[in-house]
């Protein structure tokens, strides 16, 4: 049993040259090769899609104003009419899941986009150009590794004074999320910026936007990507964080707060198994299709770990 | 028999001679621009949270006064009155340059301030009062962590290992993904309300004073180990993954090769070559995580309502109490700078290849 798994060098070699038969032979698409030969990609996209059924599906057919502080009886454990129960303030824990969970993977979409928006360009203007304009973005990027965004973020957010909104949130952690990506991307456009093709680009006299845009863009693309995947999964993070402690928007029914207000009424210790394991079962189906997701995406994106593993 | 010592003796020089050419090299540029930079993020991090509040326009003190005559429900009559007198107390009518000179002097003397809520008490006093508990966790969680989840990601990427290896990576992969509160509320769930194992939340025993006796370490221990375990086992998936990407990333290298075509054991491949090639951008990895590693314990701490900073920085935003926040800030962003600064200066030390390059 234990003699077809301990010898994997001839099994590597046996699939790489599998690889290649089925390159030649198999009349699948390259999508579909792609998914026999990483299943944690469909997986991960798998998780995600039920997600999105389970929240439009409870859109149609749920009342989902039920999420509303006394809307229901107060701490009932599931049955036929609420399916997942209700918790100390009176709110229906089934449309809570619907209005949150939409909510939460928002705020993360919007901070994942606008991180590596801002990382792509600063990583692409300090790479093609560099001189002073790389040395300014380094130093930017170097100090904002050195402090954790988070914590600027609590900073400032108690400062305002006032609940920051779903999309202020994601706004918010994308600024100060971008600094990470910007030093990846920065670091693959440095290796890029040698390869011949761009030398090739280069010396046929394409300008220095159309070299950026045509040759490195396109080639960047899937390392952007998995880049993406990861940062949404960071923001969601931080702002369940962020809700977690009390500065989410109190109103708003997301998995961070329904988090905080589980923390905050001790509903383990009540015995509440309903109230907290809905979110939580959100939170990990989250990270986990992201997390799926983003190593399926690596192998796209990293050529190198194609052919082993 | 004299050639022999002298021989020895000169090799006994050249080695330390080299060794503080190495040393000069080093430490004369790298570590004094190394330096420069961790006082240069200290700065700036202190002179962004000194710009923040004075940008908002907020009064903290006079947002703590409106709140508690709210909550008190005293007619506000006066309020403005004594809102100024605390701002005289805490230097806030001084012209602005004046109050940013005094900020940074204040906090080279490491004075973070008084705290508005638990008012006589100062800031330094609550935050190391916290901070004891903190490290105490973070420091035994992130060792472990690493020498456990590095050994593991180790074995994984290891072509030759046992069968049954591989079927670890997948509950690695899917604890590393898991979020460590959660990962507390389910182990307090099972642990605590369920089987009633262990305490449900705290550092020790409510009813019990902090004292140095047996009873009570045993009490800090068995309080310790839930919140432990929720941070041990995400860590330890996020070096199991680094670590294996290294080591199969070794395999490829030519040093790899040629040590295998000098018919060298298993073992010793696998220890001098492979693992000790990985290992160092680990290290690295060490210093990029720490900051994540903090915020997450924070976070942890709220669940288990661990006495350490993260619960205090719960409190205080609570009681906006934004002198609090603003230490426990500050000490948490001094802290991952100067890890930093003494991660990428005990780098060069442990990873020839740096060295050579600096």
């Amino acid at each position: 049993m234990t003699q077809t798994a301990t010898t994997p060098d001839t099994i590597d070699r046996g699939q790489v040259g599998g690889g290649w038969g089925q390159f030649y032979d198999d009349r699948l698409s390259p999508i579909k090769r792609y998914a026999v030969r990483n299943p944690s990609l469909i997986v991960g996209l798998g998780l995600m899609l039920s997600l999105a059924l389970f929240v439009g599906i409870g859109h149609l057919v749920w009342d989902t104003e039920l999420y509303r502080v006394l809307s229901t009886p107060t701490r009932l454990a599931p049955s036929f009419e609420y399916p997942f129960g209700t918790d100390t303030q009176g709110r229906d824990l089934l449309a809570v899941s619907i209005r949150g969970t939409p909510l939460t993977l928002r705020i993360g979409l919007i901070a994942g986009f606008v991180s590596i928006g801002l990382g792509t360009v600063a990583a692409f203007l300090a790479a093609y150009y560099r001189g002073w304009v790389d040395y300014g973005v380094r130093s930017v990027v170097d100090v904002g590794l050195a402090m954790p965004g988070l914590l600027i973020l609590i900073l400032v957010r108690i400062n305002i004074g006032r609940e920051l909104t779903v999309d202020e949130m994601g706004f918010a952690l994308g600024m100060v999320g971008w600094v990470f990506p910007a030093r990846t991307i920065r670091a693959q456009v440095l290796v890029m910026r040698e390869a011949a093709y761009v030398e090739l680009s280069r010396l046929s006299g394409t300008s220095g936007m159309g070299i950026i845009f045509k040759e490195m863009l396109p080639n960047l693309i899937p390392y952007i990507t998995a880049s993406l995947v990861g940062a949404v999964a960071g923001a969601i993070l931080a702002s369940i964080g962020l809700e977690a402690i009390g500065l989410g928007r109190f109103g708003d029914p997301t998995l961070g707060m329904t988090i905080y207000w589980n923390i905050q009424f001790s509903s383990i210790i009540l015995g509440m198994w309903w109230w907290w394991l809905p979110p939580l079962v959100a939170i990990v189906i989250v990270f986990l299709g992201l997390f799926l997701i983003s190593s399926g995406l690596d192998e796209w994106s990293n050529p190198r770990l194609r052919k082993r593993v | 028999m004299t050639e022999q010592t002298q021989a020895v003796q000169d090799s006994s020089t050249s080695i330390t001679s080299s060794a503080f050419r190495i040393l000069s090299a080093v430490f004369g540029n790298f570590v004094v621009r190394r330096f420069f930079f961790f006082l240069f993020v200290v700065w700036l991090a202190s002179t962004v949270i000194f710009i923040i509040p004075r940008l908002s326009g907020q009064d903290p003190v006079k947002e703590k006064l409106l709140l508690e005559a709210q909550r008190g429900g005293a007619i506000q009559q006066g309020l403005d009155a004594m809102a100024k007198n605390y701002q005289k107390r805490f230097g806030l009518d001084l012209p602005i340059w004046v109050q940013y000179g005094n900020f940074l002097s204040d906090l080279a003397r490491l004075d973070l301030g008084t705290s508005i809520a638990f008012f006589p008490r100062t800031v330094n006093d609550i935050v190391f009062e916290s901070l004891i508990w903190t490290l105490g966790l973070i420091g035994t969680v992130t060792i472990i962590a690493f020498t456990l989840g590095t050994l593991a990601g180790a074995v994984l990427g290891w072509p030759r290992r046992p069968g049954w290896v591989q079927y670890l990576f997948l509950p690695l992969l899917t604890l590393a993904a898991v979020p460590q509160y959660l990962l507390g509320m389910i182990l307090i769930f099972v642990f605590a309300f369920s089987l009633g194992w262990l305490p449900l939340f705290g550092g020790y025993e409510p009813a019990t004073l902090p004292s140095l006796t047996f009873g009570f370490i045993i009490d800090v221990l068995r309080h310790a180990i839930l919140p432990a375990f929720a941070i041990l086992f995400s860590v330890i998936g996020f070096w199991a993954i680094g670590m294996r990407g290294m080591m199969i990333n070794a395999q490829g290298e030519d040093y790899m090769i040629q040590a295998d075509a000098k018919g060298l054991k298993g073992a010793r491949i696998f220890m001098r070559y492979a693992v000790r090639n990985a290992l160092l951008p680990q290290v690295t990895g060490l210093a990029l995580v720490l900051g994540t590693i903090i915020t997450g314990q924070v976070l942890v701490e709220r669940v288990f309502s661990y006495p350490g900073i993260g619960d205090i920085l719960f409190q205080a935003i609570r009681l906006s109490d934004f002198f609090v926040i603003r230490g426990i800030v500050i000490v948490i962003i001094v802290g991952i700078a100067g890890a930093t600064f003494l991660l990428d200066v005990l780098y060069p030390l442990i990873d020839p290849r740096i060295r050579v390059k600096n």
